[in-house]
């Protein structure tokens, strides 16, 4: 058990190393166990949906999310939210419209609704954030190398800062982020802080990390479980159908010299 | 060996009146049915049919995309994004399309090198082999347009990188480049003409595709042992043998390449071309696609932009040269013990190229699998480049002087007979 220990941690530090020789002194993130990975993988509903939480109390007061509509909520292969939640979380937000009388107006959201951005623009954003721009989360799994893992990292790699780190005014201490300073304050600061319905995991900081991630998985890659299903019977197909052209093939040449 | 006779007979009143003013069901009978092929061929020589597959699988899935795509600079990323999202099997087709390319590219290499080893470059079949370039400089260019169209940030900098390549042009290098970009940078004009080019290419590809099949049904099929073929004991008709062969290849080739493009549709593109275009953020590494990573490191492996860019469309161009700098008269290497052993070392050079492409543009020293070499990368990309050139412009045509050949067999249906006689006879 000790020496199993010991190996163990010996294979993290010579990764490790290697790591760090390939580049330069960033954190790699570790690899986490994601229940869409692999030919039969799938997102979790539940999960899906404490992660849509956390994502709209605490990441959307601040960045957007402009190629997702409420009607994705319930769609098959999502968090699967019933047509009747779906509608009423439309319509819990205001959306930008114009009135019968060309008046611009705010009106309730409907299910063909994008999910509403908290800036007008870019300049707006910067000028609230610190000149920092947060950026639009609807494809970030995808967007960042080795998405989900680097996420899950970011948001829990928040730590004081070493004494010998020249942190500039304003930044805050991440060694998962280029240059390990990283404008974006610590998002998930205390368990607990998003209030789940009964039957869900306690809110821990990497339970609230671990479920945003999947939504943000799921809002980058919104055909994945119709995608794997489809891929694993064409794979079926192809396989039988690459026997039958072989046996032809080998049958018609049988009795050719070659 | 050319297409005796034609064969073709009209079976009924509808046949015999088309036959007799165009005669185009005799002509595909005689190319696509009856055509005499070598029947020694192994799987490396069912890449061309293939290629096939994969341009009509490239050019289908891109028409259908061109449908939901909008090119203009606010709206590509988008519009892509939408296809993923709410076109009907939108993301099916876009992934097709994405790996589509780097598997048309896998299929290209593989063709090539095995024209490479087999000598099929070599007389009669030149202008063959010269087509085969141009059709690979075209692939260059449609994939690097379409890489362009999500107009992610790394099909904005990779654009701005290869459109800079010429302004390397001494005295209108700049004209030049403004006029590539109908613009002063890479902007919405850039684009809209990059779009355009990129659903024109392909059809161009088919058309030489087609002089590329005419130029091989004149001299008929190399073959891996290289001798040409004596006569009908050597051959059989295309249909049905190679079109089982061919059938049985395309869909294991299928099979890989439906791996990528449904469990790993992301794996052959790189991340940063999820965000979109940004001309104030310049991404940390510019590099390009996977297939052209080797011609990358000829490019950066000289200081000097132009000669960089000459020797980079140089290493291709002296392709061109092959069928006239390989000096030796026995096509195949299976009969060429040195210059079998110098096909695998240039292998070995063409990928370290490749890895060294993908590496970051500095002065440091390689490191491999985390152990730090004690050589730079540009200096290993200068040895490595420099080898490449000499196997083409110096060993090949000396190696071809110097080297004794083993016997050649005398025709193909002979050597079958001796392997088989041979086999029984270990097997007895």
């Amino acid at each position: 058990m000790k020496l199993k220990a010991l190996l163990a941690l010996a294979a993290g530090l010579a990764l490790a190393g290697v790591a760090y020789a390939a580049e330069g002194d960033v954190k790699h993130p570790e690899p986490q166990k994601w229940s869409w990975e692999g030919a039969f993988g799938k997102f979790d509903r539940q999960q899906l949906q404490r992660g849509y939480q956390v994502y709209k109390e605490v990441c959307a007061a601040c960045h957007a999310m402009h190629l997702v509509s409420f009607r994705n909520l319930s769609q098959p292969g999502g968090p699967e939210f019933s047509e009747a939640q779906m509608k009423a979380i439309a319509a819990s937000f205001q959306v930008p419209a114009i009135d019968d009388k060309g008046e611009v107006i705010q009106r309730a959201g409907i299910p063909a609704d994008r999910f509403p951005s908290p800036f007008p623009n870019e300049t707006a954003a910067r000028a609230a954030n610190n000149n920092a721009y947060p950026v639009d989360l609807s494809v970030i799994v995808k967007a960042r190398h080795d998405g989900a893992n680097y996420i899950y990292a970011l948001l829990t790699g928040y730590a004081d800062t070493p004494s010998e780190f020249q942190l500039l005014p304003g930044l805050n201490y991440n060694p998962y982020f280029p240059g390990k300073q990283i404008a974006m304050p610590a998002p998930l600061v205390s368990d607990g802080q998003v209030t789940w319905p009964e039957g869900n995991p306690p809110a821990t900081k990497e339970q609230m990390a671990r479920d945003v991630v999947a939504f943000l998985a799921w809002t980058a890659e919104p055909k994945l479980e119709e995608r794997k299903l489809m891929g694993v019977q064409v794979m079926i197909f192809l396989l039988g159908l690459s026997v039958l052209l072989y046996f032809a093939y080998k049958r018609l040449w049988r009795d050719v010299d070659h | 060996m050319a297409h005796g006779p034609s064969t073709y007979k009209p079976t009924n009143a509808f046949t015999r009146w088309l036959d007799s003013r165009l005669p185009i069901i005799r002509f595909l009978d005689d190319t696509m049915m009856q055509f005499p092929t070598p029947k020694n061929l192994n799987y490396w020589f069912t890449f061309g049919g293939i290629l096939m597959i994969m341009l009509v699988v490239q050019i289908i899935s891109g028409i259908v995309l061109a449908m939901h795509y909008v090119p203009h600079e606010t709206l590509a990323f988008d519009s892509v994004e939408r296809i993923m999202r709410d076109v009907n099997y939108g993301w099916l087709i876009r992934y097709i399309h994405s790996n589509g390319a780097s598997f048309f590219f896998i299929a290209v290499y593989l063709h090539i090198f095995r024209g490479l080893y087999y000598g099929s470059y070599k007389a009669p079949r030149e202008v063959l082999w010269l087509l085969g370039i141009v059709i690979y400089l075209l692939m260059m260019a449609t994939g690097f347009l379409g890489y362009t169209l999500p107009w992610g940030q790394m099909s904005f900098w990779g654009a701005t990188v290869i459109t800079n390549f010429f302004s390397a042009i001494p005295f209108v290098g700049e004209a030049i480049t403004q006029w590539l970009w109908g613009s002063f940078a890479v902007d919405n004009s850039t684009l809209q003409r990059f779009f355009s080019l990129h659903y024109l290419l392909p059809f161009v590809i088919a058309g030489v595709v087609i002089l590329h099949i005419w130029a091989l049904h004149v001299p008929g099929n190399n073959n891996p042992l290289g001798i040409d073929v004596k006569g009908p004991a050597d051959t059989v008709p295309f249909h049905p043998y190679y079109t089982t062969k061919d059938g049985f290849a395309i869909a294991v080739f299928l099979l890989f390449f439906c791996y990528f493009v449904f469990f790993n549709p992301n794996f052959l593109g790189h991340a940063d071309n999820y965000i979109p275009a940004n001309r104030l953020v310049t991404p940390a590494h510019i590099v390009p696609e996977w297939y052209y990573l080797p011609l990358y490191a000829v490019l950066r492996s000289v200081p000097d932009k132009l000669f960089g860019v000459i020797l980079m469309f140089g290493a291709i161009f002296v392709w061109a040269l092959l069928p006239w700098l390989d000096t030796s008269r026995v096509r195949s290497n299976k009969f060429r013990p040195i210059m079998r052993q110098l096909f695998w070392i240039l292998m070995f050079v063409i990928f370290i190229l490749g890895y060294l492409g993908a590496q970051t543009a500095d002065d440091s020293n390689l490191v491999f699998f985390g152990i730090e070499l004690p050589i730079g990368k540009l200096l290993l990309a200068q040895i490595f480049t420099i080898y490449y050139f000499l196997h083409f412009l110096v060993i090949t045509p000396l190696v071809g002087l110097l080297e004794t050949p083993h016997p050649v067999p005398e025709s193909i249906s002979k050597a079958v007979l001796a392997k088989k006689g041979a086999a029984s006879a270990a097997s007895a």
